[in-house]
């Protein structure tokens, strides 16, 4: 799914081959699905600055524990960071609280810019953890995991057909943009452009519907009863017992930090 | 509209988990093993379809289409869309891990108010009155969104106030552009497979 983005990368960094995420990829991947969450619920209930620049590092220092391609996992990080920066910026100018300086007498204040520190700090530190234990996965290994997790089974059969069919249509979408730019399509800001795009979006929806029939129709061939038959069996080794406290020793030590 | 993690207090995010919780649930109760193909297809492709990149003036906007998967999935939306925003957050870090919960609430229940309002009125009259409906439902959705995304900021403290109007004033553009899509997308879908919108509103 993940051609999305780059051509050739399957998840965030190069897959197929079995643990290619040096220490992390050996791991369980339902103890990476739950550390992932415990990391961000303690991540969220930080407050104090120290304790959250310990957590980003935290999150740094599992990236460099994966392997995975540094500078393009922190550009993705950065993408996010884009986002959500207009919302920071202007937080220090509408949170009341001690003036720091003023642009064109809009006062802004230490309390605000604070805040948004902390914001900035805790996205960062969650998602950067979430990409490094549980985005290096297959995307189908973390179907089965949140299966084995107790998750609903129908969400789990949805995620795995999105999954799936990300790339069918990603092909499909590619393959009728193609047949307009042959036509001499060219996306502007005027109505025609609308109304192909419209057009567009509804060809997809119509065909993947269609798809969808002919898929039913095959797996009901093949005796589909709503059943999750799982290819891989997951083990707990001594190794995810010593990152799990390793890291929920971490935690512990953040809400410590932040405590003091 | 992803907000991230950090962002929401507390009780908005609890709120927001469990708000999303319910609407999963009610989402899954109605797909049945027939469903689930055409469920996991349409989300896959809402998936692909907000990769788009409109051109408008000088800038580009993504689509969203939550209204468009509304219309057709109803209820199922809810997971649907859901899933989206897992895979968007696990493999390419957009929104957040606790936010999960708030930012499927605010994408996935407008999608489904769209369906319960404009839904009937899509399958009846003339395929470009029913796109007209569609591209209400649309614009419908956008809106909601941006103002549940709105409250969710409020909520947490004044100081959102006004990055909370900011968001809703630029996604104006926003709401145009989705609702001429989805009413050109619609009337597509009515012309060439009418019985699309029919089943939809009886399921």
């Amino acid at each position: 799914m993940a051609h999305v983005l780059e051509p050739k990368a399957k998840t965030l960094a190069e897959a197929g081959s079995d643990a290619p995420y040096g220490v992390i990829g050996d791991l369980d991947p339902r103890l990476r699905v739950v550390m992932a969450c415990i990391f961000a619920i303690t991540t969220v209930a930080l407050t104090t600055i120290p304790a959250l620049i310990a957590a980003l590092a935290t999150a740094i220092s599992l990236l460099m524990m994966s392997r995975l391609p540094i500078r393009r996992t922190l550009k993705r990080m950065a993408m996010m960071d884009s986002f959500i920066i207009f919302m920071l910026v202007l937080l220090p100018f509408t949170m009341p609280g001690e003036p720091m300086f003023s642009v064109f007498g809009f006062p802004a204040s230490w309390q605000g810019l604070w805040k948004a520190i902390e914001i900035g700090l805790t996205a960062n530190a969650v998602i950067l953890t979430l990409m490094v234990l549980v985005g290096t996965m297959e995307p189908v290994t973390l179907g089965h995991a949140l299966h084995k997790l107790r998750c609903p089974e129908v969400l789990v059969h949805l995620l795995m057909f999105t999954i799936r069919y990300i790339e069918v249509l990603r092909e499909e979408y590619l393959r009728l943009r193609g047949a307009m730019k042959i036509r001499g399509f060219r996306p502007g800001t005027n109505w025609h452009t609308y109304r192909s795009f419209g057009y567009l979006v509804g060809m997809m929806l119509v065909r993947a519907i269609e798809r969808s029939e002919r898929i039913l129709g095959a797996m009901k061939c093949r005796g589909f009863s709503g059943q999750l038959i799982l290819l891989q069996e997951f083990r707990m080794t001594r190794r995810d017992h010593r990152f799990a406290v390793l890291l929920g020793g971490v935690c512990v030590g953040l809400l410590f930090l932040d405590y003091l | 509209m992803h907000i991230v993690d950090g962002a929401l207090s507390n009780p908005v995010v609890i709120g927001g988990a469990f708000a999303a919780a319910g609407g999963i649930a009610v989402g899954l109760k109605s797909l049945d093993i027939d469903r689930i193909p055409t469920a996991g297809v349409l989300s896959a492709s809402f998936f692909v379809a907000s990769l788009i990149h409109v051109p408008i003036g000088p800038s580009s906007v993504h689509l969203i289409l939550n209204g468009l998967a509304g219309l057709l999935l109803g209820w199922a939306a809810f997971p649907a869309l859901f899933v989206g925003l897992l895979l968007q957050a696990v493999f390419f870090g957009f929104g957040g891990l606790t936010v999960l919960g708030v930012n499927a609430f605010n994408i996935a229940m407008p999608a489904v108010l769209a369906w319960m309002i404009f839904g009937r009125l899509i399958g009846r009259g003339s395929p470009v009155q029913g796109a007209i409906w569609g591209g209400l439902g649309g614009a419908f959705a956008i809106a909601a969104t941006t103002l549940f995304v709105a409250v969710s900021l409020a909520l947490t403290g004044d100081e959102f106030l006004p990055a909370a109007k900011l968001v809703f004033f630029a996604h104006i553009p926003v709401m145009v552009i989705e609702a001429v899509l989805t009413g050109f997308a619609v009337l597509l879908a009515r012309k060439v497979k009418p019985e699309l919108f029919l089943k939809g509103s009886s399921a």
